[in-house]
């Protein structure tokens, strides 16, 4: 019987054998590898969604192939791993995936306690309140006495229990481990309130039976800047993920498209030529090749042509810009410049 | 695991000592404890080499800071602004109450289908067997999926509802029940019904030693009942009824949102709490069944023939004779089953009923203390399931205890 | 003159009476087995009621009512208002999803021999009367785990890349399914078989620590196990050093089934008389030899339903994975409902069915396997 053992010890052996070796930097691992392990949702249309042959699109997910972009010149150069809301952190902490872009909110707790950096933000959200139409509710402070569904482990329970507290409305929470399942329980009208990130609202709207009879409540509770997260004390793969993000927003910024990418090479503006690396050599201060932005942009694009082509107004989803434009254009998205 | 595959490796390396069997029993556990040991000493350090390496802060501390989220079921008092222990401890009777009120239903259930199983009817028969067929070999979560899932879309919306005499009502939000309200003086009551607890046992045991010494039977049972039941109630009129029924209250007027049952009026058993019961039950029910059928099987027939003979008819045969029998064969499958049942609450967490695996996920997600909730959760049931297999070998030493 | 003869025998049996109608046929049947007293009959009535309250519904919803062709979930969408059926075009459009996950689709044919072999190496080994039992039990458990784990994950040797390398994190659905509850049962079973044995030593040390082995795992749900696998694994193990996210539930699930295995094979072990014992040590057998030879063999054919319903509970049991995130079968079916292109209300239960139906084919047969080995095999032991 102890024969039967050899087989799955040798599986065993070559397993573990397949994954990283222990390296000094996670860039050095990355490179060694081949490829940028990347964390994402489970399915969040817009953000992170396998589609039926299983090709990844979304928000985060162009983020990560950003960053593939950046350090390989292939934005292909990534895996990515659906992580639940649960596992999300550990999964970071412990080298499981290299960079976590999932919707993840900015706090404090989670920034300074678990050992993690947030690299910026790559979309500005706030949570919001879908309801049915036929209840005629106008207003979130209307919704006392309510039945509210949400996700469950994620900021959203903390600030509805903090909204309906602070106007001593009472309420009834519903908290659900997976979103498909919070969807299908509101469907069914077991709550009179959806809450979660208004971007996702919108997404999820898409998946009830009539998305016609439901209203999204103007009101934003909470603040809800979402990012790319990494380990913290590994400034190097930190400001690689910090600086792709920057790169998409000066890309936009400065006009630089996938589309115009090879002639803006030649621009004559100098802040495009240290963006593209025609001039200075600002990618090998983050230890990569210069062109890594020109990579980024060729292989990706810049960040409005990927909000556009996942959440913005002609997807499914319809969300526009809004505080997610540029800050010249209304907006709160600020890149610092390269230079 | 390899550590159990050592005692056959090391085997022949000391050929002079190999043929004293104390000194090879010896050497085998030394060895096995050196191994365990290792094994410990290698997790510990590697996580806690992790852990600071990962500025992550471990230790209890976190149990104290407030929890910020709210639950729709609690038995004790809850608040957004209690504790992460507190919300633990929430779920802790959470898990228990499912567990109690699922073990009764699928005690119950099991119970019937078992003996439907064994009817000469054909129909009830062949029920019972699809039943058990049917149930017992889909995964319990797919079966939980059901009831949460595919029954909540068949009950009325918020703003109707399906009454019995008034008092009892179901919608969506979940069953709506009257709500006792003790007023002072109500003690007595409770202190009553200890003492009709009390009373029945005397009164049972002195009726088995008169039914031992003269062979003339008492009606425990009833008596019993009398007392547990009827010495309350007539404290209850004595101390002048201190004790009110707060009704559901179902708002049809004003604006939509209002309209249905007002929140915190009345008890509410919310309807993840109904489909789980209902999943567990009948999930574990259909296993139990299968127990009882084999239990009673496992009677001889002559047994049967013997009591007939005695001229005892179908259901004291059955109540008698059978089943004490039976029972010794039925309770430690029966112990397991059980078990399985509150193990197998769990999956609450795959719908929102806040048990204690869900709201350690809660925790586990704001806090970022893996190790800690995971050693709380393993703790609990391992607990559990130690005390409930404790109890149930003490009991069934008693049961075994009848055979002479 | 002519004697008469007054008496008559016959020579010949008198034909057969048919029976009176009412205790022959379908209606003595009926009397006999439905209609035998009041009581009965209203038990009857009552269990046919209940019989047809329950399956009329089903029948609507998943034959009569159903759409079995369509290209999206217009075709599914409720006409008028009505009630909608079980949308099967859509399971149809997700089957192979449903069956290799997220398998690039030009390796699945490494997955259908793997399937295949399977199934040929199986069938032969769970007939009692096929010849080559030893020879079938060599190949099925020790060559085709290598094959299959060669054929799944890919084979590259130095640069030459022979099968391509196939990420776990593609695989999904039946094949999750499949690769989870068949790895898990046997490699429980060697590290069962030891604990068994471990428990019924009389090395005071080895014993508790099997006992402590064995009872922890049985008194903890496989949900925390699961937990605890795929995030507390990492923390457990050096820097750097990471598991696939597969083989760390593998390896939480074989652990938890080697604790059951453990009972199973105890109680086979229990179950040789002592005699088999006392007699192999008067041969002079040592402990192993013994084991070896004379009891393991007996004691593992008796618990063959044993291992089989441990296997009918961890197949079930797999499901719970969809929790920490991986795409078990049911996991793959939830997670294809989030695809917009087929959302209709009919979706969900339609999978749900379509899972159901799937386990329970599956545990069904393989518990008429266990009861038809039983009724085999308790002949033997039968006092």
């Amino acid at each position: 019987m102890s024969k039967k053992i050899l087989p799955l010890v040798l599986g065993a052996a070559m397993g573990v054998a397949a994954t990283t070796a222990a390296g000094a930097t996670t860039l050095e691992d990355v490179k060694a590898k081949g490829f940028i392990q990347c964390g994402v949702s489970q399915g969040l249309p817009g953000f992170s969604n396998p589609d039926a042959q299983g090709n990844w699109t979304g928000l985060d997910v162009d983020l990560c192939r950003a960053m593939a972009a950046a350090v390989f010149g292939d934005a292909s150069a990534v895996k990515f791993t659906p992580l639940s809301a649960k596992e999300r952190f550990t999964a970071l902490q412990s080298g499981e995936v290299d960079v976590l872009s999932r919707n993840t909110t900015w706090t404090m707790s989670r920034d300074t306690q678990l050992g993690l950096n947030f690299a910026g933000v790559n979309y500005y959200d706030g949570q919001g309140f879908m309801v049915r139409k036929d209840l005629g509710v106008t207003s979130a402070l209307e919704l006392s006495g309510a039945s509210v569904c949400t996700n469950t482990g994620t900021t959203t329970e903390l600030n509805v229990a903090d909204y309906f507290r602070s106007n001593n409305m009472p309420y009834e929470i519903v908290a659900f481990e997976k979103a498909d399942e919070v969807v299908a329980a509101y469907d069914a009208g077991r709550c009179d309130v959806y809450t979660t990130d208004a971007s996702g609202l919108y997404a999820q709207r898409l998946k009830l039976t009539n998305p016609g009879d439901h209203m999204v409540l103007s009101e934003i509770i909470s603040k809800e800047p979402l990012g790319p997260v990494v380990r913290q004390g590994d400034d190097e793969w930190f400001n690689i993920a910090k600086w792709t993000l920057n790169a998409m927003l000066n890309a936009e910024e400065l006009g630089v498209t996938s589309a115009n990418v090879d002639e803006m090479k030649a621009s004559d503006n100098p802040s495009v030529k240290r963006l593209l690396g025609a001039e200075g050599a600002f990618g090998e201060a983050i230890g990569l090749s210069n062109d890594w932005a020109y990579n980024i942009v060729k292989n990706v694009g810049n960040y409005e042509e990927s909000f556009n082509a996942n959440v913005g107004p002609d997807t499914p989803l319809g969300i526009s810009r809004g505080v997610n434009a540029l800050w010249n254009k209304g907006g709160f998205m600020y890149a610092p410049p390269v230079r | 695991m390899s550590v159990m595959e050592q005692d056959s490796a090391g085997a022949p390396a000391r050929a002079s000592l190999m043929n004293d069997p104390k000194v090879r029993s010896i050497f085998y556990q030394l060895v096995l404890v050196v191994a365990v040991v290792a094994l410990g000493y290698f997790i510990v350090s590697n996580t806690i080499t992790n852990l600071e390496r990962q500025n992550i802060a471990s230790g209890w501390g976190f149990l104290e800071n407030t929890a910020g989220f709210g639950t729709n079921q609690s038995l004790v008092e809850y608040s957004e602004t209690s504790s992460y222990g507190r919300a633990l401890y929430v779920g802790f009777l959470n898990t228990l109450l499912v567990a109690a009120v699922g073990i009764f239903f699928a005690t119950l259930l099991g119970f019937i289908i078992g003996i439907a199983r064994l009817s000469n009817n054909w129909v009830i028969n062949r029920l019972a067997y699809c039943y058990v067929e049917l149930v017992r070999n889909i995964p319990l979560l797919l079966q939980i999926f059901f009831w949460y899932f595919a029954v909540l879309r068949a009950i009325p919306g918020k703003r109707e509802k399906w009454s019995i005499f008034d008092t009892f009502h179901l919608n969506i939000g979940g069953m709506r029940l009257p709500k006792p309200i003790w007023e002072p003086g109500s003690e007595w009551v409770g202190y009553a019904l200890i003492i009709g607890i009390i009373a029945s046992y005397f009164v049972s045991r002195w009726a088995r030693k008169r039914q031992e010494n003269t062979g003339q039977q008492f009606p425990v049972f009833w008596s019993a009942m009398g007392l547990i039941v009827g010495i309350p109630i007539i404290t209850y009129f004595v101390t002048g009824m201190p004790m009110t029924l707060e009704h559901p209250n179902f708002v049809e007027s004003g604006p939509i949102l209002r309209q249905g049952f007002e929140l915190n009026v009345g008890i509410n058993v919310i309807p993840e709490f109904l489909a789980l019961t209902a999943a567990l039950s009948i999930y574990t029910a259909s296993f139990i069944a299968e127990i009882v059928r084999a239990g009673i099987q496992a009677v001889s027939h002559g047994q049967t023939e013997a009591a007939h003979a005695l001229g005892l008819r179908n259901g004291p045969t059955l109540r008698l004779v059978i089943i004490p029998q039976a029972m010794r064969v039925i309770i430690p499958p029966l112990t397991s089953q059980y078990l399985n049942l509150t193990k197998n609450s769990s999956l609450a967490v795959a719908i929102a009923y806040p048990d204690l695996v869900s709201m350690g996920g809660t925790v586990l997600n704001q806090t970022g203390q893996a190790i800690e909730i995971i050693g709380i959760w393993m703790a609990v049931y391992l607990s559990l399931s130690l005390i409930t297999s404790a109890f149930m070998n003490w009991y069934n030493q008693r049961m075994a205890l009848v055979e002479r | 003159m002519s004697s008469t003869n007054l008496f008559h025998i016959r020579t010949e049996e008198a034909p057969h009476m048919a029976a009176p109608i009412s205790t022959t046929g379908i209606i003595g049947w009926m009397r006999q087995n439905l209609f035998s007293s009041i009581s009965n009959t209203v038990l009857t009535i009552i269990g046919i009621l209940l019989a047809y309250w329950l399956i009329a519904p089903l029948v609507q919803f998943a034959l009569i009512d159903a759409v079995w062709t369509g290209q999206n979930r217009d075709a599914c969408l409720p006409q008028d208002g009505g009630h909608s059926g079980a949308c099967w075009a859509y399971v149809k459009a997700y089957f192979p999803q449903f069956i290799y996950g997220r398998y690039p689709s030009e390796e699945v044919w490494r997955v259908n021999i793997v399937y295949a072999l399977f199934l040929l190496l199986l069938v032969p080994l769970a007939i009692p009367s096929a010849p080559f039992k030893r020879l079938n039990a060599i190949l099925f458990l020790i060559v085709f785990p290598i094959i299959a784990y060669y054929l799944l994950t890919g084979l590259v040797i130095g640069d030459w890349v022979v099968l391509p390398i196939v990420e776990t994190a593609v695989w999904g659905g039946l094949l999750v399914t499949l690769v989870i509850a068949v790895t898990g049962i046997v490699a429980s079973l060697p590290l069962g078989i030891a604990l068994a044995l471990g428990r019924r030593s009389k090395m005071p040390i080895i014993r508790t620590i099997s006992i402590v082995f064995i009872e922890f795992w049985r008194g903890v749900p496989l949900i925390t196990v699961l937990f605890m696998s795929s995030v507390m694994l990492p923390l457990f193990l050096p820097e750097g050093v990471t598991f696939d996210k597969l083989l760390r539930v593998l390896i939480g699930v074989t652990l938890f089934s080697a604790a059951y295995m453990a009972e199973v094979v105890r109680g086979g072990l229990q179950a040789i008389p002592k005699g088999q014992y006392e007699g192999a040590m008067a041969l002079g057998l040592r402990f192993w030899p013994m084991m070896y030879l004379i009891v393991l063999p007996q004691a593992l054919k008796l618990v063959i339903p044993g291992i089989v319903n441990t296997f009918i509970g961890l197949f079930k049991d797999t499901t719970l994975v969809l929790i920490v995130g991986m795409f078990d079968l049911l996991g793959q079916i939830q997670s294809s409902f989030t695809d917009p292109t087929w959302s209709t209300p009919s979706q969900g239960h339609t999978g749900y069915l379509f899972a159901a139906m799937v386990f329970w084919c599956f545990c069904f047969g393989m518990s008429r396997y266990s009861i038809f080995m039983e009724n085999k095999l308790h002949t033997g032991h039968k006092r």
